[in-house]
């Protein structure tokens, strides 16, 4: 027997740079180090979104003070919205006279709202020149249908034009109670106004158009004659009867909230006198408890989920574009689901996997990395200008010379998206389809079944979460993917859903809002910029979330299918 | 080119239908000069055998002998194999089973096969058995009932397994899986069954089992078994053949091959001088 050394078994090297590069913990510390970065940026972003997005339902306090520069001053009120530092030599090359010692001077961003009179609702102020800050009590923030916020003192309330309570007479309290009162009931008569314009107005409106269309095809099949005539015109005239008494409901009660008003006073002194109809709700943020305040912060977040957009956008909810995204998904994935599996299925399993075969999966994967505004381009051209064109002349030639079909549309927008995804589903499906163990084909055929049985009965089902894979991944991109939507049917602006109650219920020739495109628009296209920038940031929360949500409830869908189908432990 | 011919004394031996006859009679499988090609490797030259109904015939012989290939032509499996093909016949009765006339599916149905991997469906224990008929499109409760239990009955399952025949087949042990392929096989009723090295997965008391299920099972069907197991071969056969390099080298009852073997090549093999 050779005795051990001791120096080889317990070898006395320096634990230098050298050992430590060969112990492997620098790539340890490195994976360590990436995963973190991506973990962080991840969530700063998210927080970022959720921190700006968020903060704008937040019913802030209102600020009023005293502004002096140079023995002139005004008086302000309004939220603040941001404070900033900037270098005083900025200030004095914009011919801002400065009073402090500098370098650095706080600037403030005021939202003062009372666009109607003050021209601007958001002004920069120099902090130097505020005398006291107040936040008094009976501040009062009005959020309207029209001409943004206001913000003033309010001094009485006007049923039918004739003055109800005021505050000189009857006090803040009873008067705010009025106020309430008043908007609650014109808010209720505005619920049914909306209810006649768009449900009943518009089914009448369909029905119209219908029997125009009717007329037409009639004509041009040169079937026209007076008995079909007559027949459409009484069909029209027990349309036009329904509108008849419809509009006169509308305008009963458009009189029955016109003359409501309020008056209050602004910060400088005026006082203006407007209309209840117009406003959508009033408070009190200054007097507000936190209890209260954190209501009226979900209040104001469900207005933003489940209303439609005012003010070109820079106001209200954004539901019609959740909605159209939601529902461009989900006919995405009903398109191209089947597509993807069939085209999977015949490469893996029908084709003779010679050089075409090859060639033909080296194009689909490729497909893949072509840029999205390509096929934008590809669905505006062929489906829309050439499907959709012929699809007009065909089906639709009553309505010419306006399209139907040959006009960016939900479906086509649908369908530019599935060819978009179609090479994440091809791929995904395939590998699927080609980890399902060879034995399990044999012991199917062996017991008499033909190969489409095997197909359809072991191998399909087993590569169902592969599917599920290709389909969470088309969802993902297909969702977030904005430029070729501008080409093939979304719009900044929709006036109906594609869904509603008027007969074929899905529309799929309407354009319809995106939140992609929706985000792109209010942040870049808005007329109000600094009113629609916390939109934005809520916007976009809002979609990384939709995608997050539906990402979730395929890869749900996935897991059930996995502990369902999941392949033998061999 | 030798011949191998049943052997009358082997089928009396065994309690057989005793008319004593050779010939078409006692004979399910017959092949004739088939030979095998993958591409332009030739993997069995000149087989001629014949099978003897209602026994037990074993496969033996060392890797790549072609003994798993010339069970897979029986059924036909090979046809999945891109380049193979094969020449000679094959009778199963008196039909070609390479006949271009013939439905594959109906033949695989006549001949049952079980693998060396158990392979269950991802499915419930019953519908593992009730797949081969819901194929055949049958989907009638009470049938199926009837049939599954019958199969699991006859696969010395059913006492273990009846009280959860809906819960996925894959959470059983490997030689349960094993016995539940083959009531999924004999579900169909097939004539004959063809076991490619069943038990060399399983552990001894499972290979136990399988064998004492196969003996269960000559009575009913045609067995031809793969086997490496020289000891399982001797056990559970009537008729071996020994097979080396693609060719059938001897075929006889079993106890004489394995106690007085006529060739060389065969006694050296099992007395394990290589293989």
């Amino acid at each position: 027997m050779k005795m051990i050394n001791e120096q080889e078994l317990h070898s006395d090297r320096a634990p230098g740079v050298k050992s430590w590069l060969r112990s492997g913990e620098p790539l340890i510390w490195l994976n360590g180090a990436a995963v973190s970065v991506s973990v962080i940026a991840v969530m700063g972003l998210l927080l970022l979104l959720a921190v700006r997005g968020l903060s704008h339902f937040w019913p802030a306090d209102v600020l009023a003070v005293t502004v002096s520069y140079q023995d002139q001053s005004r008086e302000l009120l309004g939220e603040v919205v941001e404070e900033v530092e900037v270098v005083g030599t900025q200030l004095e090359g914009a011919g801002i006279e400065l009073q402090g010692p500098g370098p650095f001077y706080q600037r403030t961003l005021l939202k003062q709202g009372n666009r109607d009179f003050l021209g601007t609702d958001f002004t920069w102020l120099i902090n130097e020149q505020f005398g006291e800050r107040r936040f008094p009590s009976d501040a009062l923030v009005i959020e309207r249908l029209e001409w943004g916020d206001f913000y003033g003192y309010l001094r009485g309330v006007s049923r039918f034009n004739t003055p109800e309570v005021t505050v000189a007479e009857e006090g803040p309290e009873l008067t705010w109670q009025a106020l309430q009162e008043l908007i609650a009931e014109t808010d209720a008569v505005r619920e049914q106004i909306r209810q006649i314009e768009r449900v009943e107005i518009g089914a009448i409106n369909y029905e119209l158009e219908r029997l125009r269309l009717r007329e037409r095809e009639l004509e041009m099949d040169g079937a026209l004659d007076a008995a079909a005539q007559a027949d459409l015109a009484s069909l029209r005239a027990e349309q036009e009867a329904r509108f008849r008494v419809l509009q006169e409901e509308l305008y009963v009660l458009y009189d029955s909230i016109k003359d409501h008003s309020y008056s209050a006073e602004l910060a400088d002194g005026r006082v203006v006198t407007l209309p209840i109809a117009k406003v959508v709700r009033a408070y009190q943020p200054n007097a507000m408890s936190i209890p209260a305040k954190v209501g009226l912060y979900f209040e104001r977040l469900w207005e933003f989920l489940s209303a439609e957009p005012r003010e070109a956008n820079t106001e209200g909810g954004i539901f019609p574009a959740m909605f159209g995204t939601v529902l461009m998904v989900i006919l995405m994935s009903i398109i191209v689901t089947p597509f993807g599996v069939v085209a999977a299925v015949y490469l893996r399993e029908y084709a003779s996997q010679g050089f075409i075969t090859r060639t033909i999966r080296i194009a689909v994967n490729n497909l893949a990395g072509v840029p999205s505004i390509v096929y934008g381009v590809f669905g505006l051209g062929f489906f829309i200008y050439f499907v959709g064109g012929e699809l007009d002349q065909l089906f639709f030639p009553a309505a010419l010379p306006r399209p139907t079909f040959g006009t960016p549309g939900l479906m086509w927008a649908s369908l530019t998206l599935a060819l978009l995804t179609l090479p994440v589903v091809i791929v995904a499906t395939e590998e699927g389809l080609s980890r399902i163990p060879k034995s399990l084909r044999e012991g199917s055929l062996a017991l008499g079944a033909t190969r489409a049985e095997t197909l359809w009965r072991v191998v399909l089902p087993m590569a169902s979460p592969a599917m599920m894979t290709g389909l969470i991944l088309a969802v993902a991109r297909a969702a977030g993917e904005v430029a070729p939507l501008m080409l093939v049917g979304v719009v900044k602006l929709a006036p109906t859903l594609p869904l509603d109650g008027n007969y074929p219920y899905l529309h799929l020739d309407q354009k319809f809002m995106h939140l992609g495109f929706h985000i792109y628009d209010v942040g870049f296209q808005s007329p109000n910029v600094e009113a629609a920038r916390p939109l934005v940031y809520a916007t976009a929360l809002l979609l990384v979330l939709i995608i997050a949500l539906l990402n979730l409830a395929a890869v749900s869908l996935r897991n059930r299918l996995r502990e369902r189908y999941k392949s033998l432990e061999h | 080119m030798q011949t191998h011919a049943l052997d009358i004394q082997a089928l009396k031996r065994d309690q057989g239908p005793s008319t004593g006859q050779l010939g078409p009679a006692h004979t399910s499988l017959r092949m004739e000069n088939l030979n095998l090609f993958y591409n332009d490797v030739q993997a069995l030259f000149d087989i001629n055998l014949e099978i003897p109904r209602q026994r037990v015939t074993a496969f033996i012989g060392p890797s790549g002998c072609g003994k798993s290939s010339l069970l897979r032509c029986i059924n036909r499996m090979n046809d999945l194999v891109d380049g193979c093909r094969i020449n000679g016949r094959l009778l199963l009765e008196t039909e070609d089973v390479y006949d271009r006339r013939v439905d594959v599916a109906a033949l695989r149905r006549r001949i049952g096969m079980v693998f060396q991997k158990p392979n269950p469906f991802p499915k419930s224990i019953y519908e593992n058995v009730a797949y081969g008929l819901r194929i055949q499109g049958i989907n009638k409760k009470r049938i199926l009932d009837e049939v599954v239990e019958k199969s699991l009955r006859a696969a010395a399952l059913w006492e273990e397994v009846k009280d959860r025949l809906h819960e996925s087949a894959l959470g059983m042990s490997g030689g349960q899986q094993q016995r539940l392929v083959i009531a999924r096989t004999i579900a169909v009723e097939p004539e004959v069954l063809l076991l490619d090295e069943p038990a060399s997965a399983l552990d001894p008391i499972s290979t136990l089992k399988i064998e004492e299920l196969i003996y269960e099972l000559k009575s009913r069907y045609t067995i031809v078994i793969v086997t490496h197991n020289m000891q399982q071969a001797a056990r559970v056969s009537d008729m071996t053949a020994f097979m080396y390099m693609g060719k059938l080298i001897e075929y006889d009852d079993t106890d004489t091959l394995f106690t007085n073997p006529e060739q060389k090549q065969t006694e050296d093999y099992i007395t394990g001088r290589y293989g």
